[in-house]
C-alpha cells in the first residue's frame, strides 16, 4: 500500500477514535437524563445512528450493485459485500437495542409500525443477500446475482414502509420512540451520528482492503502455479 | 415487436402444453394449498367470530406458500437437458423469455387460486359470490409472479435452491400480502368499494414497479 | 462491404466465418482459455481435439454466445458477438451433450417450438424436411422421452438445423452413444456437411474427427498446441501426434 493511502488510513482511524470518545463522553456525561423514561433513554443516542447506518449501508449496496452491472469492475462488488456485512451487524444491533429500549421505557418488546417492520424486512434482505453470496461459488456469477438482489431488495424497503404505514392507520398499535429533543440532546445525537458514520466508513474501507489483499494473494499463487 | 409477442406466446404455450402433459405443478401445489387451508382450520376454533377475522390471513398464507412451491418449478423445468441454454441460444430478447415465463406462472397460480378459493369459502361458511375478490386475487398474483419469476430464475442455479427461493421472495412480497389480506377482509365484511381503494392502489403500484424492475434486471440473471 | 485500409493484406472478399483473437476466459482463479487465435473460413470444417478439461466446451460456449469471454474478440460472419448477439444467433446453432429438448413433449412439438423461436417460415415443411434428413420422420408424434439416446441426439440435430444456420457448433455429439448410433450420427453429420455451412466440432473420436474435418486443431490446457490441415496429416500417425501434444498416452 502506498504512502498516501497509509496516511489516509491513519487519519481516518484517528478521527474515528476521537469522535467515538467525544460521543461516549457526550452520551454518558454531558447530556441530561430524560425526564420521561430515565437513564435507559441514552440507548437512543446509539440506536438512531445504528439505524441510519443500517440503511445507508444498503443504499451503498444498491448503488454499487448498479455500478457493478454497468461496469463489471470487481471493486464495486467488493465494496457492496463489505457494506452488506457491516450493514447486517448494525441492523441486528438496531433491532436488539430498539427492543431493549422499548421494553425498558414503554413495557413492550416490539410493535408492528412502519419503521420497525421496514427495519426487520431490511434485516431479512441483508440475510438473503449474504446467504446468496455464500451459496454461489463462482466469482462473476456471485457478483452478478447479488447485484440483482441488491437492486430489487433496496426498492422493496420503502414499499414495505408505505404499506405498513397505511396498514397502521387501520390497526393502530403502540406508539413508541416519539417525543421532542432539547438542543443539548440534538447536539449529542448529531455527534453520535457522525461518529458512527465514520466508524462505518472505516469498517468498509478496511474490509475492502483485506478482500483486495486476499484477491492479490490468490492471483499471485495462481500465476506461480502456471 | 410483433415478433417478440409471438415468441412470448410460444414460450407460454410450451409451458401450458408441458403442464397439461405432466400435470406436475397444478396437482402438487393444489394439494398443498388445500392442506394448508385445512390445517389452519384445525389450528383455530371453527364457527367463531374470531374465525372471520383470521380467514383472509389463512387464505393468503396458503396462497403464498403454495405460490413459492409453484414458482420453484417455473425455471426448474428448464434445468434438465440444459433447456435454458437452448432458449438462450435462440434469437430472443431476455425480456421475451421473462414475459413468456411470467405468463405461464401467472396462469398456473391463478388456476390454483380459482379452485382453492371457493373451497375455502365453503369450508368457512362464507358467502360464495364475491366478484371483488377476483380483482384482488388477480392483482396480488401478478405481484407474486412478477417477483417470483425473477427469483425463480435466480435461484435455479444455486445449490440450496429450494430454501433460497422463499428467503429471497417472502420479504419482497410483504406489501402484497398486507394489501391482499386487508382488501380480502373488507370484501368479506361487505364494505363498500371506496374502503378497498388504498389497498388496490398499493397492489397496482407494486405490480407496475416490479414488472418494470424485473424486466430490466432479468437479463443479468440469465446471462452466462 | 468492407473498405480496405492500407495495412490489410487479406483479399477484400474474405470475411472469416469464425474469427477469434486473443481470447481468454477465466473462472475466478481458474484460467480455462489463454490467448486463443483462430480463423475459420466459410464452408470450412474444423475439428477440435483435446483431453477433458482442455477447454473445448468452454471455447464452444463462448463462440455460440452462451458465455462471455474474459478478454479478446470473437467475430462470427464478420460481426463482433458483443454487438448484437440476438441477430447473430439466427445464423448459428449448437449441438451438445445435452439435447435442449423437452422430454414430455413430442418431437413435433419440440421442433415447432424452436421453429417459432427462430422465426422459421413455412414451419411445417421445414419440420418434415429436417426430420427426414435425420431419418426420424416416423417418430414425429412420439414423446421425446421415450426415444433412445441416439435418436434424441438426432432430434437435437434436427432442432439445430431447423433455421438453416450457416455456422454449426458441435460439442462431442457422440458422447453416450452406442457404436450403432455413432455410425448413424456420422451419416447425419455428413448430410449437414454442405459447402456453404461452416462447422466447428469438438470430439474425442480421432478417426471420425479427421475424416470430417478440413482442418484439425488440438487444444490442451486452454491453449491451441497444434493446427494442421487434413492433407498434412497422416491418419495413422495422428494418434501419436495427439498423445505427444497433450502429454497423454497409454
Amino acid at each position: 500500500m502506498n504512502g498516501s493511502g497509509a496516511l489516509r488510513n491513519y487519519v481516518l482511524v484517528g478521527l474515528g477514535f476521537a469522535l467515538m470518545v467525544a460521543a461516549l463522553y457526550m452520551v454518558f456525561i454531558y447530556v441530561p437524563t430524560d425526564k420521561e423514561t430515565g437513564a435507559v433513554q441514552r440507548i437512543f443516542y446509539f440506536h438512531v445512528p445504528l439505524a441510519w447506518i443500517g440503511f445507508l449501508a444498503f443504499l451503498v449496496v444498491f448503488v454499487c450493485s448498479i455500478l457493478y452491472l454497468m461496469k463489471r469492475a470487481v471493486k464495486w462488488d467488493t465494496i457492496a459485500s463489505a457494506s452488506a456485512e457491516v450493514g447486517v451487524v448494525f441492523t441486528s444491533l438496531v433491532l436488539v437495542t430498539g427492543s431493549v429500549w422499548a421494553k425498558a421505557a414503554w413495557g413492550i418488546w416490539w410493535t408492528w409500525d412502519a419503521r420497525l417492520t421496514a427495519t426487520l424486512v431490511l434485516w431479512f434482505t441483508y440475510v438473503a443477500y449474504l446467504l446468496l453470496r455464500s451459496y454461489v461459488t463462482e466469482d462473476s456469477q456471485r457478483a452478478r446475482l447479488s447485484a440483482v438482489l441488491g437492486i430489487v431488495g433496496f426498492i422493496d424497503v420503502p414499499v414495505v414502509a408505505l404499506a405498513v404505514m397505511l396498514w397502521r392507520t387501520q390497526h393502530p398499535g403502540a406508539i413508541i420512540f416519539e417525543g421532542g429533543l432539547v438542543p443539548s440532546m440534538l447536539f449529542t445525537l448529531v455527534v453520535c451520528i457522525v461518529a458512527f458514520t465514520v466508524l462505518y466508513i472505516m469498517l468498509v474501507v478496511q474490509s475492502t482492503r483485506f478482500r483486495n489483499m486476499e484477491a492479490d494473494i490468490r492471483n499471485m499463487k495462481n500465476t506461480q502455479a502456471d | 415487436m410483433k415478433g417478440s409477442l409471438s415468441k412470448v406466446l410460444a414460450i407460454f404455450w410450451k409451458d401450458i402444453l408441458l403442464e397439461i402433459r405432466t400435470k406436475e405443478i397444478v396437482t402438487s401445489v393444489l394439494v398443498f394449498a388445500l392442506l394448508v387451508v385445512v390445517i389452519f382450520n384445525f389450528a383455530f376454533e371453527p364457527e367463531t367470530a374470531a374465525m372471520n377475522l383470521v380467514a383472509p390471513g389463512i387464505l393468503w398464507v396458503a396462497f403464498t406458500f403454495a405460490g413459492v412451491l409453484g414458482l420453484n418449478r417455473v425455471f426448474a423445468v428448464e434445468r434438465e437437458n440444459s433447456r435454458l441454454a437452448g432458449l438462450l441460444l435462440c434469437p430472443v430478447d431476455h425480456m421475451t423469455i421473462y414475459w413468456g415465463k411470467l405468463l405461464g406462472s401467472f396462469t398456473f397460480m391463478l388456476a390454483i387460486e380459482i379452485i382453492i378459493t371457493p373451497i375455502f369459502l365453503v369450508l368457512l361458511n362464507l358467502p360464495l359470490f364475491l366478484p371483488r375478490l377476483v380483482l384482488i386475487v388477480v392483482l396480488a398474483t401478478l405481484g407474486f409472479t412478477s417477483v417470483g419469476t425473477l427469483f425463480s430464475a435466480l435461484a435455479v442455479n444455486i445449490k440450496a435452491r429450494d430454501i433460497m427461493l422463499p428467503i429471497l421472495f417472502l420479504p419482497v412480497v410483504v406489501p402484497v400480502i398486507i394489501a391482499a389480506v386487508e382488501a380480502t377482509a373488507l370484501v368479506l365484511q361487505g364494505s363498500p368499494w371506496g374502503d378497498m381503494l388504498t389497498w388496490l392502489q398499493i397492489m397496482i403500484a407494486f405490480d407496475i414497479i416490479y414488472l418494470v424492475v424485473a424486466t430490466l434486471v432479468f437479463q443479468y440473471v440469465v446471462e452466462g | 462491404m468492407r473498405i480496405p485500409t492500407m495495412n490489410e493484406t487479406e483479399p477484400i472478399l474474405t470475411t472469416w466465418a469464425i474469427e477469434v483473437e486473443a481470447l481468454c476466459k477465466s473462472f475466478g482463479n481458474n484460467r480455462a482459455l489463454s490467448d486463443i487465435d483462430l480463423k475459420v473460413g466459410r464452408g470450412e470444417h474444423v475439428t477440435v481435439f483435446g483431453p477433458n478439461g482442455a477447454g473445448k466446451t468452454t471455447l464452444i460456449k463462448i463462440l455460440s454466445t452462451l458465455s462471455k469471454p474474459s478478454s479478446g474478440t470473437v467475430r462470427l460472419d464478420g460481426e463482433d458477438i458483443r454487438n448484437d448477439p440476438v441477430r447473430i444467433r439466427r445464423r448459428i446453432s449448437l449441438v451438445g451433450h445435452e439435447t435442449f429438448l423437452y422430454d414430455d413433449l413430442t418431437v413435433y412439438e419440440n421442433l415447432r417450438f424452436y421453429g417459432k423461436m427462430y422465426d422459421v417460415p413455412d414451419l411445417e415443411e421445414h419440420i418434415h424436411e429436417v426430420l427426414s434428413r435425420v431419418r426420424l420422420k416416423s417418430r414425429l408424434h412420439d414423446r421425446v422421452g421415450i426415444l433412445s439416446h441416439g435418436m434424441q441426439q438426432r432430434v437435437s440435430i434436427a432442432r439445430a438445423m431447423i433455421h438453416n444456420p450457416s455456422i454449426v457448433f458441435l460439442d462431442e455429439p457422440e458422447v453416450g452413444l452406442d457404436p450403432q448410433a455413432v455410425t448413424m450420427l456420422r451419416d447425419v453429420l455428413k448430410s449437414i456437411n454442405t459447402p456453404e455451412r461452416t462447422i466447428l466440432m469438438a470430439t474425442h473420436n480421432l478417426k471420425q474427427g479427421i475424416e470430417m474435418g478440413d482442418r484439425v486443431v488440438i487444444l490442451n490446457r486452454g491453449r491451441i498446441v497444434y493446427q494442421a490441415s487434413r492433407e498434412e496429416i497422416d491418419t495413422a500417425s495422428f494418434q501419436e501426434i495427439y498423445e505427444h501434444y497433450t502429454g497423454t498416452g497409454e
